[in-house]
C-alpha cells in the first residue's frame, strides 16, 4: 500500500508534465469574460487534440490516443495543476459524443466526432424539462414525423452551455399513446436551426450557468435521428451512463479555510477556533473530505491495477454537497452578525462562503437529486427493489401530469 | 497509486473470514454474552493463536510471523465482523504494540515470544473513573518499584495476566509492566454494556511494576499506544459496520408490510444508503490509518484521529438503524443486532470517546495549518 505511481505511471507522467510545461497556455483567467475564456479553451482543447491528450483512452481513428483509464487521469490531474481553462466540453465529449457514436451511422459519425475533439464545435445534452426533472422520461417536448423530417415543439431546462453549444442531443415524446419509456425519440440537433431559442436561467444564486432551451416548429431531418424511433429511453441510458464522469464534486472554500476564518475571528477572549462544538463540526468535516479523497484515490487505484473501480465512487456529489452547504452555514455563524455581508471587498475570502451556500444549495439537485443517488446507491450498489411504479403500463397522455 | 490491499493481503483476509465463519460468529458470542462468568471463548482463542494472528506483526525474531501493520488490519476486519468474544484488541493492539513501541530488548525478548504463541495475554490499563484520564487526575502511583491505585474499567482485566498500567512515579506518568497473578491485585468483573468482552476494576495493593519506557512519558506513549490501536480498532469497527449494513438489508428484503417488501420503501432505502455512504468514508480512512501505521508515518496521529471518527460513526450508525430496521424484532435478546449496537459502544469507548480525538485531530490540524 503506497500512493507510487507505477514505473509506466511515472514516465507517463513525467510526459505529460513536460509536454504541460511547454505548452499549457500561461493566460490568467481571472476577471475574463466567459466568451474570452471558451476562446482560450478552445485553443488549448485543439492544441490537446493534436498531441492525442484530447480523449486518451478513444481509439486513434476517433482522435483519441488508444491509451487507458489512468493515463487519463494521470493528465487531468497535471492539468488540473496548470490552470489551464477546461470544462466546456465534458458534456459533449463525456455524453454527447458517446451517443452518437453508438446510435449514428458512419457519415454522421465522420462529420461529428472529429471537430468535437478538437473542441471546434461543443455539444449540450438537452432532456431535463420543466415537468421532467428526476423523472426524465415523463418530458413532453414533442417530435411529429412529416415526411422525412420531424417537427419539435416544447421546452427544455437546466441546459449547461448552450448558449455557447453548436449541437444538441435532445430527447423527445414521439408517441403518447405508450406508456412514458416507450414513446420516446432521440435526435441531435443544431443549435443554431430556426426556432431554437436559448434564455438563460437567472439562479437563486444570482448567476447563470444555465439555460431554458425553447423548440417552436423546429424542423430536423429523419437522418438525424439517434436510434430507433421509441428507442429513445434506452438511447438516453448510454448518455447518462457517462454522466457520473461529467458532473464533478463541489468545488467552493474547504475545511482549511473554514479553520483559518475561526481561527482570524474574535469570540469572547480568545477566536472562534476554540470553540468546543465549532471544533467537532470541523473534526467531522476533515474526516468526511479525507475520507472523499482517499475514496477517490481507492477508485485510482482499482484502475492502476487495471480493474473496474466498485460502487464507492457513488458517494462522492452527495457527501460533498452537503458538506459545502453544512460549512457554508457555519462559517457564517462562526462570523456572527456580520456573517450576511456578502460583499466581497468586506467579507471574508471574497465572500466565497457566503457564495458558496448558495451554490450547495444547487450542487445537491444537479446531476441526481440527494433523494435520487440514495435511491441509485439503494437500488444498484445494494441491490434493493425499485420503488413500486404506478405509471408504468399507463399511456403516457392518460398519465395524472398536476402542475 | 497503490492504494488498497495487496493480492496476498487479500487472500489472507478471506481465509480469515472462511475461519471465522466456521469457528466464530453470534452462537460464539453469545456463549460469552450469556454467561456472566465466561471472560472470552476459549476455543476461539485457542484457533486463532493456532492460526499465528496473534504475531502478525511481531517480528520472525520475537516468535511472531513478522508480517506488518496491514495483515493485522485484514485480520482486525474480519474479527469486528464476527463480533469476536476474545480478548485479541487488548493482547495484540494495545499490550502487545506497547510493548513493541516502548520496551526494552529485553522486555520484547521476554513477551512478544509469549504473546505470539497465545501463552500471555495482556491488556491495558489507563482510565480510572468517569472522564479521560489526565496527568493531574492520574491517581495510580508507583514508589520504589511498587504499584497503588484502582483502574476502572480495565478491558479483559480478569483474563490478562499482564498489564499495562499508566501510573506516575514522583510525580510524573509513566507506563508500568504489571503482573496481574500475584496477590497484591485483586479484579473484580464489572457489568458492561457488552458483556461478551469482559472488563474488570483491578486494585493494585504493592505490586511489583516494571517500568515500559522513561517515566514522564507515559501520557505521550499512552497516546501513541491509542494511535496504533485506533486504527486496528477503526478495522474492527468497519467490520462491524459491515455486517450490520448486511442484516439490515436481508432482514428488510425478507420483510413484508403492507402487501410488498419494506426494502422498496425510500425511509428503508435510504437509511440503508446512508449506512453504505458513512461505511465507505471509515473504510478509506481506516486505509490511510493502516498505510500510516504500517510505515510509521509522521501522519499517524491525524491519519488515526481520522481512522477513529468515522470508524465510531459508522459503526454507530449502522449499528443503531440496524436496529430500527429490524422494527420490533431488532429489540429482541434473539435477533442478532443488539451484539452489534453493544460492540458499536464498546469499541467506541475503549481507546477514548471520539469526542477526544476530536479534539486531538484539530489540535493537530491546527498546528499544520499554522505551520
Amino acid at each position: 500500500m503506497d500512493f507510487n505511481d507505477t514505473t509506466e505511471e511515472a514516465a507517463f507522467r513525467a510526459e505529460v508534465r513536460n509536454w504541460l510545461e511547454t505548452n499549457a497556455p500561461k493566460d490568467n483567467l481571472l476577471g475574463k469574460s466567459e466568451a474570452e475564456v471558451l476562446k482560450l479553451a478552445k485553443a488549448w482543447q485543439a492544441k490537446k487534440a493534436e498531441a492525442r491528450y484530447a480523449c486518451i483512452t478513444w481509439p486513434e481513428k476517433l482522435g483519441g490516443r488508444g491509451g487507458t483509464p489512468i493515463q487519463q487521469v494521470i493528465f487531468s490531474q497535471e492539468e488540473a495543476k496548470v490552470g489551464a481553462p477546461r470544462g466546456f466540453f465534458d458534456i459533449g465529449l463525456g455524453m454527447c459524443i458517446p451517443t452518437v457514436m453508438a446510435f449514428a451511422d458512419d457519415a454522421t459519425k465522420g462529420r461529428f466526432v472529429g471537430p468535437a475533439v478538437r473542441g471546434e464545435e461543443i455539444w449540450c445534452q438537452l432532456f431535463s424539462e420543466p415537468a421532467a426533472g428526476s423523472d426524465v422520461a415523463g418530458l413532453r417536448t414533442k417530435a411529429v414525423q412529416e415526411g422525412d423530417e420531424w417537427v419539435i415543439n416544447g421546452q427544455k431546462v437546466w441546459t449547461s452551455g448552450a448558449h455557447y453549444c453548436d449541437y444538441g442531443i435532445v430527447l423527445t415524446r414521439t408517441n403518447p399513446d405508450v406508456p412514458k419509456h416507450k414513446g420516446l425519440t432521440m435526435f441531435w440537433i443544431d443549435m443554431k436551426d430556426p426556432g431554437v431559442t436559448v434564455k438563460p436561467i437567472h439562479q437563486m444564486s444570482g448567476g447563470s450557468n444555465f439555460n431554458e432551451v425553447y423548440f417552436e416548429n423546429v424542423r430536423v431531418k429523419d437522418s438525424q435521428r439517434l436510434g430507433t424511433p421509441g428507442q429513445g429511453w434506452q438511447v438516453a441510458l448510454v448518455t447518462l451512463m457517462n454522466e457520473r464522469l461529467a458532473v464533478g464534486g463541489a468545488t467552493g472554500p474547504n475545511y482549511g479555510e473554514l479553520l483559518s476564518l475561526a481561527r482570524s475571528t474574535p469570540s469572547g477572549s480568545g477566536s472562534a477556533l476554540e470553540d468546543q462544538a465549532f471544533r467537532e463540526k470541523l473534526a467531522d468535516w476533515y474526516v468526511q473530505a479525507e475520507g472523499l479523497k482517499l475514496t477517490r484515490f481507492r477508485s485510482i487505484t482499482a484502475l492502476s491495477r487495471g480493474q473496474t473501480p466498485g460502487p464507492e465512487a457513488s458517494i462522492g456529489k452527495i457527501v460533498s454537497a452537503n458538506q459545502l452547504q453544512a460549512m457554508s452555514h457555519e462559517a457564517m455563524e462562526v462570523l456572527d452578525q456580520y456573517g450576511i455581508i456578502s460583499d466581497t471587498e468586506l467579507a471574508p475570502l471574497e465572500a466565497g462562503f457566503q457564495q458558496s451556500i448558495f451554490w450547495a444549495a444547487g450542487l445537491r439537485i444537479a446531476g441526481g437529486t440527494d433523494e435520487i443517488l440514495k435511491n441509485i446507491i439503494s437500488e444498484r450498489v445494494l441491490g434493493l427493489p425499485g420503488d413500486v411504479r404506478v405509471d408504468k403500463d399507463v399511456a403516457f397522455k392518460d398519465m395524472p401530469t398536476g402542475l | 497509486m497503490n492504494f488498497d490491499f495487496s493480492d496476498d493481503q487479500k487472500f489472507l483476509k478471506a481465509e480469515a473470514r472462511k475461519f471465522l465463519d466456521a469457528r466464530a460468529g453470534a452462537k460464539v458470542n453469545r456463549s460469552v454474552l450469556d454467561n456472566p462468568e465466561k471472560t472470552h471463548d476459549a476455543d476461539l482463542w485457542k484457533g486463532v493463536a493456532e492460526m499465528g494472528w496473534l504475531g502478525v506483526a511481531i517480528p520472525e525474531a520475537h516468535g511472531g510471523l513478522g508480517l506488518g501493520h496491514l495483515e493485522l488490519c485484514a485480520i482486525a476486519e474480519e474479527l469486528g465482523r464476527v463480533v469476536a468474544p476474545i480478548p485479541f484488541a487488548s493482547t495484540v493492539y494495545f499490550f502487545a504494540e506497547a510493548i513493541m513501541l516502548a520496551g526494552s530488548e529485553t522486555q520484547k525478548a521476554e513477551l512478544l515470544p509469549r504473546i505470539a504463541s497465545g501463552d500471555l495475554i495482556g491488556c491495558f490499563a489507563t482510565s480510572e473513573g468517569p472522564g479521560a484520564v489526565t496527568a493531574d487526575s492520574l491517581s495510580t502511583t508507583v514508589e520504589n518499584g511498587r504499584i497503588n491505585g484502582v483502574k476502572i474499567p480495565v478491558t479483559d482485566g480478569s483474563v490478562a495476566q499482564m498489564a499495562v498500567v499508566l501510573a506516575s512515579e514522583g510525580g510524573k506518568p509513566g507506563l508500568f509492566l504489571v503482573d496481574l497473578t500475584g496477590e497484591s491485585v485483586s479484579g473484580d468483573i464489572l457489568k458492561t454494556v457488552d458483556p461478551s468482552r469482559n472488563a474488570a476494576r483491578l486494585t493494585f495493593s504493592g505490586a511489583a511494576a516494571q517500568r515500559l519506557g522513561e517515566v514522564g512519558q507515559g501520557l505521550d506513549l499512552m497516546e501513541a499506544v491509542f494511535d496504533r490501536a485506533a486504527v486496528l480498532l477503526a478495522f474492527e469497527q468497519v467490520g462491524g459496520a459491515d455486517k450490520s449494513l448486511e442484516m439490515a438489508k436481508e432482514y428488510a428484503l425478507g420483510r413484508y408490510a403492507f402487501g410488498r417488501t419494506i426494502a422498496g420503501y425510500q425511509a428503508i432505502k435510504h437509511k440503508l444508503a446512508d449506512m453504505y455512504v458513512k461505511n465507505e468514508l471509515a473504510r478509506s480512512n481506516a486505509y490511510y490509518g493502516a498505510w500510516a501505521l504500517n510505515t510509521s508515518a509522521p501522519e499517524l496521529p491525524i491519519a488515526a484521529s481520522a481512522a477513529r471518527i468515522a470508524g465510531s460513526d459508522a459503526f454507530w450508525f449502522a449499528a443503531k438503524e440496524n436496529v430500527q430496521t429490524h422494527g420490533g424484532m431488532g429489540f429482541t435478546w434473539d435477533v442478532d443486532a443488539h451484539l452489534y449496537y453493544r460492540r458499536a459502544k464498546q469499541l467506541g469507548l475503549v481507546a477514548g470517546a471520539a469526542r477526544q480525538w476530536k479534539e486531538r485531530l484539530i489540535s493537530h490540524l491546527e498546528r499544520r495549518n499554522a505551520a
